[in-house]
């Protein structure tokens, strides 16, 4: 199994927590928590796909890994070399471990820069000076992702959403890095394109030899895309595991009610009943499922301790002692 | 539907304008929406979803604007009505999710503020009571903690809970007619359900009715009743929502249906890559002149080159622009 | 075509006056300052003097055309004044925010609470009359709408997925903000600037009304307003043309200003070709 190599990317008990401002010149003692003791590991090659209700904190863990904030506890370590903390490398080394793909495909690409500069502009900030060079490795990502080179030359406004996409895939693969963060990367797209976008980062993966963590909301994509599933829930994750366990038993009933909520519109058409047929699997003996209300935490508050426990092969369920 | 729509839109056009040049981003788009009734828009990236929305309340900015049809509001003439009488609809008859929250909302003033401004402009509310109001609103959208949250800056919000925020600034005054672009795509599905209950709510007790504007088509199927499907700035299918998804009649419809990943279908030891739709939209520079879908068309004839097809009539409210549909 | 109109036409007016004031020399036929003649007071236009005489005889026309000289560095270089100093502490108040954006926003609202012109007498009686310290005074004293408006901009843009981006990619904070946010908010910024000339402009010309701006024979537009003003009933000419430099100047600023915003929005620019 992967789980017995050393992880590429490996979170532990991370904390985020974001001060609340009582005013002009006030600090308040109160803080959101928006990440709480979370560990994760991704592996070489693996799209982890995260879910999680709106809000959990899903956002600011892929900025977290992005060095774009600051952890409040805990580390995380790429390659088994730690890069939080105070042996934190700077922006332009992390910048070729991870890089991410923007969900809004409108925003995330400066409208008064060509492609080409927004290509360029990169790599000659790291180094590469040879005017030749930066052509090539702009014509070669380019195709990579299905533009034309001629198309550099052009305005992100002459683009569709989709074609956008497609530069801002580009633009996390420019330096090469190893990790992509995937925040929502095709829900602002339409069916068709969204489909488009999905093979071609599959495709990507498998050629480039690239690890994914994606976030989404739509479980359809997760099923596709996904290698292991982690689902979060106020700053935790609450069950984690292989696809297909996810998928086909799903043990927490957080992620039961996700599952269950998914509307698929051939089944609404069809008036079918998709509430699962199976019964919600019992807790451990001595524990309880973990949150056992939902939607009931206070985000200023630290979620009390718990258990993150083996139910099946590689797949886990928080659970609080009872 | 029987009762006289509330909106109905007839040919209408939308023009970008660049000098003397016209070009014709939105071509002869006619639908009707009826009071309490829920109308789904779907179509391709940039097909024009959004311009056609904006268009419904004034809020097509230079080089696009409307170059001829009519949108008729309870009867009014929408485009005929002039600056002040337009801004007393919207926001107060007519309101509208915007697909971009963040540029919709100012960063500048907390989202607390943002709520209780409308219900200060269009109720009379005192600043007092509008702040009560905000936080049910938020509460409604399903927002945890609204009392803590009205403090936020859009800045300090995930991005489903400034997309909630919109929503609860959309409904704060019970619109007549509620546009929705893209609602629900930064949040997760059980919120979204909450979120698409109470929008049907809302059109059951209230007889709002409600543009919908999506990508997902699982919302489509919840919430509507009647959908268009657009491509390119054509109007190139109306059904209902059902015969829709049973039995699509134009090409393109076709293509988006089976490009969808469908849950289950994927086999433990293999992964299929998902159906495409061959090829690009066509630039709006570059829109063939008969049927617009043709370049990707897999149904293509010469015919289709030629001029863009009429609407053949399935039943009532339902067509489709094809030579070769079915 | 109306892109195009504005900054063509409002970049001729301003060229053809900045011409004007430069090559001055080569246009007149009377010395502005030196040609003073009583025999050739309060004359009105006539073929020797274009714009007819002030009261101490000396050429309208020439003191108008020199007078641009010291109207136009007035606005220029105490609006780029304005515009660093404005941009500098907008777009790191938004972009980094906290306590600097604290300090950056009350600065501004105590700026703005007091009239600028007030501001400016009080720097003038410093410093004492003079070029220099009208350009130090005026550049020092109308930057806060220009902050406002970077501030404002800088703070929705640090949040666009570009900047997350180039953060990503390595790029340093200054370098975010000259290279993405920067560009991003000229538009309104060059606006600003342009009235922020014509404003720079009437100032000169109370403030030399005050005594305070470029000291007696020397001309420049708001001093021969000034020095017209008891004339307005028999030679109205000596007041209106330098009023009509004014008016034109400020136009032809606001109109370059409204097509270059247009000209360098890049949605405009591909749509033209
Ligand atoms: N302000 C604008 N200036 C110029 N062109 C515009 C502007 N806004 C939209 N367009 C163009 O009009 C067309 C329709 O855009 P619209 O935003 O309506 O698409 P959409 O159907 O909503 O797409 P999406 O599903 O991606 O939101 C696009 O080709 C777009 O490039
Ligand atoms: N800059 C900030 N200042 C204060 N609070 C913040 C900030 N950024 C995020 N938060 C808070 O942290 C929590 C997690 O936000 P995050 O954006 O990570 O959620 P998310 O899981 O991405 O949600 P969504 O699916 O809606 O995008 C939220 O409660 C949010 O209000
Ligand atoms: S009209 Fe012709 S080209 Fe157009 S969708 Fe129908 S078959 Fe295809
Ligand atoms: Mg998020
Ligand atoms: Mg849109």
């Amino acid at each position: 199994m992967a789980s017995q190599t050393q992880p590429l990317l490996q979170i532990e008990n991370l904390s985020v927590c974001f001060p609340v401002s009582a005013g002009l010149f006030r600090r308040s003692h109160q803080a959101v928590r928006a990440i709480n003791n979370l560990s994760l590991s991704l592996h070489k090659n693996q799209c982890l796909s995260i879910v999680g209700e709106s809000g959990c904190g899903k956002s600011t863990l892929a900025l977290t890994i992005l060095g774009l904030q600051h952890p409040t506890h805990g580390s995380i370590s790429f390659d088994g070399k730690p890069i939080t903390g105070a042996a934190q490398p700077g922006r332009m080394q992390r910048a070729r471990m991870a890089q991410m793909v923007f969900q809004d495909p409108y925003a995330s690409l400066n409208p008064r820069q060509t492609i080409h500069a927004a290509l360029a502009g990169p790599l000659r900030l790291h180094g590469l000076r040879n005017k030749g060079e930066v052509e090539d490795r702009i014509a070669t990502t380019l195709k990579m992702v299905g533009l034309k080179p001629e198309q550099a030359k052009r305005y992100p406004h002459e683009f569709s959403g989709g074609q956008r996409q497609r530069i801002g895939i580009a633009r996390a693969l420019i330096l090469d890095p190893k990790v992509i963060v995937l925040d929502e990367p095709v829900s602002a797209l339409d069916v068709s394109i969204r489909a488009q976008i999905i093979n071609l980062l599959l495709d990507l993966k498998e050629r480039l030899d690239l690890s994914y963590i994606m976030i989404s909301h739509d479980l359809s994509v997760v099923e596709h895309m996904s290698d292991r599933v982690a689902v979060m829930y106020f700053g935790q994750i609450v069950e984690e595991g292989p696809w297909q366990s996810i998928f086909a038993n799903p043990v927490h009933p957080y992620t039961r009610r996700l599952l269950a909520a998914i509307p698929d519109p051939f089944t609404i058409i069809r008036q079918e009943d998709i509430t699962r047929k199976d019964m919600q699997p019992p807790p451990l003996s001595g524990f309880s499922y973990y949150p056992e209300e939902i939607g009931t935490h206070d985000v200023y508050q630290s979620p009390p301790p718990t258990e993150f426990l083996t139910v099946g092969d590689d797949h886990k369920v928080r659970f609080i002692a009872r | 539907m029987s009762a006289p729509p509330l909106l109905e839109v007839r040919n209408l056009h939308i023009d970008m304008r660049s000098g003397q040049e016209r070009l014709n981003v939105v071509e002869n788009v006619s639908f009707s929406i009826g009071a309490g009734e829920t109308f789904g828009l779907v179509g391709e990236s940039g097909c024009g979803k959004s311009i056609t929305a904006l268009s419904l309340i004034g809020l097509l900015n230079r080089p696009l604007a409307v170059g001829q049809g009519e949108i008729l509001f309870k009867g009014q003439n929408l485009l005929k009505m002039n600056g002040s009488e337009l801004r007393r609809l919207r926001g107060n008859r007519i309101s509208m999710i915007f697909q971009e929250p963040m540029t919709a909302l100012n960063p500048l003033a907390t989202v607390g503020r943002q709520i209780a401004e409308m219900f200060v402009l269009h109720q009379g509310s005192t600043w007092h009571e509008a702040e009560r109001k905000a936080i049910a609103a938020l509460a409604q959208v399903q927002v945890p903690a609204p009392d803590k949250r009205i403090k936020n800056y859009p800045h300090q919000m995930s991005g489903g809970m400034r997309q909630r925020v919109m929503i609860a600034i959309a409904l704060a005054c019970h619109p007549d007619l509620l546009i929705a672009d893209e609602p629900t795509t930064a949040l997760d599905v059980t919120v979204q359900a909450e979120i698409l209950k109470l929008m049907q709510e809302l059109c059951d007790q209230r007889g709002t009715s409600v543009l919908m504007i999506s990508h997902d088509l699982g919302v489509i199927a919840k919430m509507c009743q009647r959908v268009g499907i657009m491509y390119a700035g054509h109007l190139v299918e109306e059904r209902a929502v059902a015969d829709l998804f049973r039995r699509p009649a134009h090409p393109y419809t076709h293509g988006l249906l089976a490009s969808l990943p469908v849950l289950g279908q994927r086999k433990l030891n293999e992964r299929k890559p998902l159906q495409e739709i061959e090829g690009i939209v066509p630039s709006i520079a570059a829109f063939p002149t008969g049927c617009r879908f043709e370049p990707r068309c897999t149904r293509a004839s010469p015919i289709c080159r030629d001029a863009v097809p009429g609407p053949s009539v399935l039943g009532d409210y339902s067509f489709v622009r094809c030579y070769h549909h079915g | 075509m109306r892109l195009r109109f504005n900054l063509l036409f409002g970049g001729a007016i301003c060229l053809i006056i900045l011409t004007l004031g430069v090559f001055a020399p080569l246009f007149v036929h009377h010395d502005p300052i030196l040609d003073a003649n009583l025999m050739n007071a309060e004359l009105p236009p006539n073929a020797d003097f274009w714009f007819g005489t002030d009261s101490q005889g000396r050429d309208v026309f020439s003191r108008v055309l020199y007078g641009s000289r010291v109207s136009l560095t007035v606005g220029i270089v105490s609006q780029l004044i304005n515009s660093c100093i404005g941009l500098l502490f907008g777009i790191s108040a938004g972009y980094i925010g906290g306590r600097w954006d604290e300090f950056v926003s009350g600065l501004t609202n105590v700026m703005l609470s007091i009239p600028s012109l007030i501001f400016a007498l009080a720097i003038m009686a410093i410093l004492g009359p003079g070029l220099g310290s009208l350009l130090i005074a005026l550049g020092l004293t109308n930057w806060s709408w220009t902050c406002r408006i970077a501030r404002s901009s800088a703070l929705s843009l640090k949040s666009q997925g570009y900047v997350q981006a180039a953060k990503t990619l390595g790029y340093s904070d200054i370098r975010i903000m000259i290279t993405q946010i920067l560009p991003n908010m000229i538009g309104p910024i060059l606006v600003i600037g342009t009235l922020g000339m014509g404003d720079a402009i009437l100032a000169e010309a109370a403030l030399s009304y005050l005594g305070l701006g470029i000291r007696p024979p020397f001309p420049s537009w708001g001093s021969m307003l000034t020095d017209a003003r008891e004339l307005i009933a028999v030679a109205p000419w000596a007041a209106i043309f330098p009023g009509i430099a004014i008016f034109l100047t400020v136009l032809g600023l606001n109109l370059f200003g409204d097509g270059l915003r247009d000209y360098l929005d890049p949605h405009m620019r591909t749509r033209k070709a």
